[in-house]
């Protein structure tokens, strides 16, 4: 039984506003809000609001048959919350029904997967974190910003374990081999790998509307032919779709919501099923294993990562922008790491892209800026004050090797002071009631020795803190000194 | 194909971009073969280029009967020109001039300048032409700006072959919109009589379609090009500094947006002291951006070079890090190319005619100071897009060859003759 897995991706970035250098130092405010907040309502108006309740009722229409898988970016689910609350709903509905499973991924859809390992971790742990908390739902499946993937990634992925990940069907990595298996990882055996596959997907997302297409006009009854006449082997097709594609590149007119709905209905006359990507590794073995030198991406005809690292311009910022990773990381400073995930967000190096204006078409489509130079200028501005303000948190002087045990010893210090002042009061409690007792016992008996009750207690206090530095119980005896006073 | 080309300027005596170009032009349309290329300029010195174009002085061609022998026509002129020509010009004499100021040979004297009196000038430079194209033989006639029109419909005239002019600036450039009506009639009736037009950018043809009421459909774009610069100025030392240097070069004059560059300069200058500006070039509002400089405070940090010449411009721009044009219309605009081949990135107006052929530079609008000012600093202080936009520019200039540009005039020379037929 053949199974098909819908993907939805759903990414926005908290685009620059226009930054001046003579803003570096001056102004700290670094988005375009009313770019920001314009885009996704947009968007969510005319895409993801009706997909959402389309797939809401493919789902109740079917009673659950209809399965599918959504991934969305931290920054995206930031900027819902600020614009678009009533699609939070709608996601947690979608997820309160069990027939959609959310993916792991990268919190600001950035590169950190080739820049920064450590940031990566922490990244994608953020983003689960947020997921769990607002949709209650763990993540089992891993699909990173575009997909991006090698070897080095793999075993990142499966040391945070996840045990399935998705990833594209570049041609120039399979060769000959069908996306539509499960494969596992070469250096990471227990990762299991799905792959896209372009042809079908892009049938939706590119020629769904072109009426020169020679299959145009495309039903749910021929689109399930092509994937039920697949080989018999071939056990599960992975369609990986931006999901703004629905509503605004196709707009809303063209039937595709109808295409969508139809869907259900005509797979189970043909016996194929939906299914979570977990649910089809689960169920399917992996045919072999995919050795992945060199990153990969879902992104433009080459489908390498030359859309983010083509050329001199995204080298130098990216590598300006992970210069600072750790210091950010030590710091608390909270705007500052806000900043810092919104700044790394792929997004801006895809503005500075220059693949010569060939497949800059499409680079061009979606930037806020008139070229790569100005987005770079742009960029690099915003990250110049941002580079200052890291450099405040901490003087320069000291480097992060030595600047980690400092900090370290700052911040057990603030752990052994509020011990130490725990100890203090209990000592203080100890000896009022010990003077109390004292008083009792003078009143009870005048001529006893009061002596040989109030130092008992302090010992056994002694007693149990041992391990104590000399320098606590002395501060210790002089507290108790001035008590005794 | 025999061509009759009248220009104006032509190297190393040059006054601004029109020479550069005609020169350019010339040698590309050569290098195509097949073509004979008969070049007048007003005013030859005998140290042009030749082999490519034969190039015949208007002050050299005589207008009445004088009688000279041999011997003294190769002392007078046998540097500029062939004295055989001379007699062959002189058998062509079409009407008595000798009223006109005329010297020992029955020549007319050109300054081959742009003096005050340059309306006579151009009126004698077509008496002239009548001579010319009664003696070449042509199958096509084509004359560089407004200064040469008049002749080449003379020439037209005379020899009933067709027309091509080319258009390297209106006067709507020159004068941002104030156009002189003598200078509009001149160049309005050469876009008439023509028989194609030929513009150095979409800019310049929308101009001509636009503000001279010209069908479109004679009017073809053949941009502009660059000869590549030879290793010795390539190789010019580029001497070690501690600041960055920011150049403007030019005309200062309205066409060209001097007080822009200015303004930016101040703006850059407020945050970043490590620069400085040069502005080279000479015009008539030097005088008015030396005050500006001045009352924006950054006289220190902003230097007048004055006019520059020949290697002069090259040394300077080995020295610069960023080369500024911010004109507010230019044509075309030929030097931030010769920038780009020097290894310097370059800033230009939108406004800017060979901004339609450029990728790799940084575009603004001329009136936008604070993008202007926002590249300045990005380019001196982000060394990726600095080093990008260096070696980028040089591969992209490369590609840019009159060669491409001679070809495709060519192509007209074709279309008009066979229109003819």
């Amino acid at each position: 039984m053949k199974s098909v897995c819908f993907y939805f991706n759903i990414h926005q970035p908290f685009r620059l506003k226009r930054y001046r250098f003579f803003d570096i130092g001056n102004d700290h405010y670094y988005y375009d809000d009313f770019a920001n907040d314009d885009i996704i309502t947009r968007l969510a108006e005319q895409s993801y609001m009706p997909m959402a309740d389309t797939l809401l009722e493919m789902i109740r229409e079917s009673n659950g048959a209809f399965k599918c898988a959504i991934s969305i970016s931290g920054t995206a689910i930031e900027q819902l919350q600020l614009y678009v609350p009533e699609f939070i709903d709608k996601l947690k509905q979608l997820a309160d029904t069990g027939c959609v499973e959310f993916l792991a991924g990268t919190y600001a859809h950035s590169l950190s997967s080739l820049e920064d390992h450590d940031e990566f971790i922490r990244e994608v742990k953020q983003l689960d974190r947020l997921l769990l908390r607002l949709f209650g739902v763990k993540t089992k499946t891993f699909a990173n910003t575009e997909l991006i993937y090698d070897d080095d990634i793999a075993m990142l992925i499966a040391g945070m374990g996840f045990r399935n990940c998705l990833t594209a069907g570049a041609k120039h990595v399979l060769g000959w081999k069908s996306p539509n298996y499960v494969y596992k990882a070469a250096t990471a055996p227990n990762l299991r790998l799905l792959i896209t596959n372009d042809k079908l997907a892009g049938d939706i997302s590119m020629n769904f509307n072109r009426t020169e297409w020679d299959e145009y006009p495309l039903t749910a009854d021929k689109y399930l032919d092509w994937i039920a006449s697949s080989p018999e082997q071939e056990q599960v097709v992975n369609m990986f779709l931006s999901m703004d594609t629905f509503g605004t590149f196709i707009p809303e007119s063209t039937g595709i919501f109808e295409f969508m709905k139809a869907l259900p209905r005509f797979a189970a006359v043909r016996g194929i099923r939906f299914s979570t990507p977990s649910e089809v590794c689960s169920h399917l073995k992996p045919v072999g294993e995919l050795t992945i030198p060199y990153p990969l991406s879902d992104i433009d005809e080459a489908r390498d990562v030359s859309a983010w690292k083509g050329n001199e311009l995204q080298n130098e910022a990216l590598s300006k922008l992970y210069s600072v990773a750790e210091r950010v990381s030590l710091c608390d400073d909270r705007r500052l790491k806000l900043d810092w995930e919104y700044l790394q967000s792929s997004d801006h190096f895809y503005y500075m892209c220059t693949k010569n204006m060939s497949d800059g078409a499409s680079h061009a489509a979606f930037s806020p800026y008139d070229s790569p130079f100005s987005a770079f200028t742009n960029y690099m501005n915003v990250l110049a004050d941002f580079l200052v303000r890291v450099q405040e948190q901490f003087p320069e002087s000291i480097d992060n090797e030595e600047l980690n045990p400092l900090l370290l010893t700052i911040r057990n210090q603030a752990a052994e002071i509020a011990s130490l002042n725990k100890e203090v009061t209990s000592l203080r409690i100890n000896i009022l009631n010990s003077e109390e007792k004292a008083a009792m016992a003078e009143i009870e008996a005048e001529p006893e020795i009061p002596k040989a009750v109030p130092p008992k207690k302090p010992a056994a206090k002694k007693n149990s803190s041992a391990k104590k530095a000399s320098t606590r119980s002395i501060a210790k005896k002089s507290a108790s000194a001035q008590d005794d006073k | 194909m025999k061509a009759l080309m009248f220009g104006w300027e032509f190297p190393p005596h040059i006054l601004g971009g029109l020479g550069t170009a005609s020169y350019g032009l010339t040698k590309g349309m050569h290098n195509n073969g097949d073509m004979e290329i008969s070049f007048v300029i007003p005013k030859p010195q005998g140290d042009e280029e030749k082999g490519f174009a034969n190039i015949i002085g208007a002050n050299c061609t005589p207008v009445a009967w004088r009688d000279v022998n041999r011997d003294y026509v190769e002392g007078r002129i046998g540097k500029v020109m062939d004295p055989q020509l001379y007699f062959d010009l002189r058998d062509h004499i079409y009407a008595d001039f000798n009223y006109m100021r005329l010297n020992d040979l029955g020549c007319i004297e050109f300054s081959g300048r742009y003096p005050d009196n340059i309306i006579e000038e151009i009126n004698n430079y077509s008496i002239v032409a009548g001579v010319i194209s009664r003696t070449i033989p042509c199958d096509v006639i084509h004359s560089h700006d407004w200064l040469t029109y008049p002749a080449g419909i003379h020439a037209k005239n005379v020899t009933g072959k067709p027309l091509v002019i080319h258009v390297h600036a209106t006067d709507f450039d020159r004068s941002r919109g104030n156009v002189n009506p003598t200078v509009f009639g001149i160049e309005k009736d050469g876009m008439e009589n023509a028989d194609h037009i030929i513009t150095v950018s979409d800019l310049t043809r929308r101009t001509v379609i636009d503000k001279y009421g010209i069908s479109p459909d004679k009017v073809t774009t053949v941009h502009n090009a660059v000869i590549p610069l030879s290793d010795e100025l390539l190789n010019l030392p580029r001497r070690e500094k501690k600041d960055k240097v920011i150049t403007f070069l030019g005309r200062i004059t309205m066409q060209k947006g001097p007080e822009y560059f200015v303004e930016a300069a101040a703006k850059v200058l407020q945050k970043n002291r490590n620069v400085r500006f040069v502005m080279a070039g000479s015009g008539d509002m030097m005088d008015d951006m030396i005050r500006l400089a001045a009352k924006r405070n950054i006289a220190d940090r902003f230097h007048f070079t004055g006019f520059l010449r020949g290697r002069q411009v090259y040394e300077m721009l080995a020295d610069s890090d960023v080369y500024v044009m911010p004109s507010v219309s230019e044509p075309f605009g030929i030097s931030p190319l010769e920038a780009m081949e020097m290894g310097v990135p370059s800033i230009i107006s939108k406004q800017s005619g060979c901004a339609e052929i450029l990728d790799y530079v940084i575009k603004t609008d001329y009136w936008d100071i604070d993008a202007m000012a926002d590249a300045m600093h990005s380019l001196v202080s982000y060394p990726g897009l600095h080093n990008m936009l260096r070696d980028k520019g040089i591969e992209e200039i490369h590609r840019i060859t009159w060669e491409k540009a001679g070809k495709k005039v060519i192509d007209i020379y074709r279309h008009v003759m066979d229109n003819r037929r």
